[in-house]
């Protein structure tokens, strides 16, 4: 199949998932218990004609199918409505809480990606005691939910030592990078740990296979040998995993985030759920949706270049 | 004039065995010449084609001198043991689809042993790829394909072309036919013959196939449990064999001008890994055992007028006579 023909499918087939994931996203507001309009006075009792200004407001005595429809039409127009809890546009409300969140799951990303690899080569290529520390360190991390992770790290970096901030997003690029360095490793302490482990397991069975031993008796270096036959081919599977690493990068700043109070997505979407706020949390929700599957289309549009005797649209997304 | 190569006495023990895995093996190749190793599987054939690159199994501990062209590559340090495996020796290996990366391009293969040693610029390294990639029968646009677009065959043909890249001395063919189909068995086994010729190397080749063996090679060993037990002339060796195991793997091959007949399989078990061995290996199987068999092993020693032909068998005699019967 060619780069193009591929590249076209997928795309009309995101386009598809994420209309699927609109119509969930939409109708999950009104499997919730209890109407609309009551959680828009949250629980406040209201004049009947309050009630029905709210009601006209958000159009919620027409049929369903017609406000999907509605809501769908603002949507690809880029208009997520307006916030019930903040009373801004939910579009400004996402723009500008997206850069300290983006920021926070780059950090994460690079860390889990330098530290995982360098952890799995290392316990794979050297074995022994190094390898024995290496697989203890990383049970413990994958073992470690991220928001015991961001608790310790507060206590002991931030309370007693006072080498971090405890909390915040700060003010400038520099401060902002100083802010979620701590939030960043709480992030990325789970993940390390996996993908160190699924490198690891990936070049040890290469270092097991025949190729390896042949490459080694016709003379060419160990560290090529490593470095071409043993981390090249471990890519592949490497590679399967980052779907899955983005996704819990993303999902985890929920967590994250709301411990060390970095206003992003992941604190709006967590202060929007527990308020209510539905046009918020179905934008954050959708966003999300379409970001896992950006990721995945990159991941898939990238495994034919780490492994030529896959073609393209062969393999199916993990994540 | 020394050998190409010359295995003298080498013995070679893997952690939590009994006896050695490898046990006194002699065996010599003179330039040029082409020697086939035989015996069934586990007899430590391959493995003793694999010291000659000092490619061991971990932990195995060695004896004896292994030497190639004059230096002992047992004692070989890690530069000059890399020198050896770019350059005089190379080896040609069972399985092509396992031994070569699949993700890397045939041309990359090829050439980067040299490369990567800095024995040749990548150009000429390239060069010398695309020569042999004709010689073995292939066209240089292989060079950039992948080893997935291939045939076994071709693959193996490219295997070979890899093994001649740095011009060796020796060659070690380790079953290079097992895996392929029988055409392409045919044609990889002229070919090697053919190149052994070309390119004036010295050629051990590993087998299981004592037709082949018997065809391909000037002078053959049969190997039992790590010891070599009998080796002589491949024209003699196998019309007149000196040693039980040897005319046992003889009554075991099928044979085309006699279909029908019922093979002749060797009855028991070759010996554990485990257990020591007293006297001769082969001993619980064999139909001419006596006493002494059990208690001491038997000396490799000559024919009759026939020099280079040798059995490690107390009963030598014995089997000549019977065979005369026969």
């Amino acid at each position: 199949m060619s780069f193009a023909r591929f590249a076209v499918r997928r795309l009309l087939e995101m386009a598809a998932t994420l209309l699927g994931a609109s119509f969930v996203i939409f109708g999950a507001m009104y499997l919730a218990p209890g109407d609309p309009a009551s959680f828009l006075l949250s629980g406040r009792s209201a004049s009947p004609a309050a009630l029905a200004e709210i009601n006209t407001q958000y159009h919620l005595q027409d049929p369903f199918f017609v406000r999907y429809f509605r809501w769908l039409g603002q949507v690809l127009h880029g208009d997520f409505g307006r916030s019930i809890e903040y009373r801004t546009g939910v579009s400004k409300l996402l723009a500008d809480r997206l850069p300290s969140t983006l920021l926070l799951v780059a950090m994460a990303l690079v860390l889990v990606v330098v530290v995982g690899l360098a952890l799995g080569w290392i316990g794979a290529v050297r074995g022994g005691a190094t390898d024995s520390t290496i697989l203890v360190a990383t049970t413990v991390a994958v073992g470690t939910p991220s928001f015991v992770a961001a608790i310790l790290l507060q206590g002991l970096f931030s309370v007693r030592l006072g080498w971090f901030p405890t909390s915040g997003t700060g003010q400038g690029f520099g401060d902002m990078i100083r802010h979620l360095i701590l939030p960043a490793i709480a992030l990325a302490l789970y993940l390390i740990g996996m993908l160190a482990r699924v490198t690891r397991a990936a070049m040890l069975e290469q270092l097991d296979s025949e190729h390896v031993a042949v490459a080694r008796s016709r003379g060419v270096p160990e560290r090529q040998v490593i470095w071409r036959h043993v981390f090249r081919n471990a890519c592949g599977t490497v590679l399967t995993t980052g779907g899955l690493i983005v996704s819990t990068l993303i999902i985890c700043t929920v967590l994250v985030e709301s411990a060390f109070s970095i206003g992003g997505i992941g604190q709006l979407l967590e202060l929007a759920t527990t308020t209510k706020d539905f046009p918020t949390v179905q934008a954050i929700s959708l966003f999300i949706v379409g970001l896992f599957m950006t990721v995945n289309l990159i991941i898939d549009l990238l495994f034919p270049l780490v492994d030529p005797t896959v073609t393209l649209g062969a393999r199916r997304s993990t994540a | 004039m020394t050998r190409t190569l010359d295995i003298r006495n080498l013995c070679l023990r893997l952690p939590d065995t009994a006896r050695p895995v490898l046990d006194g093996v002699d065996l010599h190749i003179a330039a040029g010449e082409t020697v086939a190793l035989v015996g069934e599987s586990g007899s430590g054939k391959s493995l003793t084609a694999r010291t000659v690159l000092r490619l061991l199994p971990k932990g195995a501990e060695t004896e004896g001198a292994v030497e190639v062209a004059g230096e002992n590559v047992l004692a070989l340090d890690p530069q000059q043991l890399r020198a050896l495996r770019t350059g005089r020796v190379a080896m040609i290996f069972q399985d092509p689809r396992a031994a070569i990366n699949p993700l890397r391009r045939v041309g990359d293969f090829l050439t980067e042993s040299v490369r990567l040693t800095g024995a040749m610029s990548e150009p000429d390294a390239t060069r010398r790829a695309a020569e042999l990639l004709t010689a073995v029968g292939l066209d240089a646009s292989v060079l950039r394909r992948h080893p997935g677009q291939l045939s076994g065959g071709m693959l193996q043909r490219v295997m070979i072309a890899a093994a001649l890249m740095g011009d060796p001395v020796l060659l070690l063919a380790d079953e290079p036919t097992t895996a392929l189909d029988v055409t392409s068995q045919a044609e990889v086994v002229a070919l090697i013959g053919e190149l052994k010729e070309r390119f004036d190397t010295g050629l051990l080749f590993v087998t299981h196939d004592l037709g082949l063996a018997a065809a391909i090679s000037d002078r053959v060993y049969v190997m039992y449990a790590g010891r070599i037990v009998e080796t002589g002339p491949a024209a003699t060796l196998f019309t007149d064999p000196r040693h039980p195991y040897t005319l046992a793997l003889l009554a075991a091959t099928p044979r085309l001008a006699a279909p029908g007949g019922r093979l002749a399989a060797i009855d028991g078990q070759p010996p554990d890994l485990r257990h020591e061995l007293t006297g001769c290996s082969f001993a619980p199987r064999c139909r001419f055992a006596t006493q002494l068999c059990t208690t001491q092993a038997p000396e490799p020693h000559s024919a009759p007028g026939a020099p280079g032909h040798l059995a490690a068998c107390h009963h030598s005699d014995r089997l000549e006579e019977s065979a005369a019967d026969a």
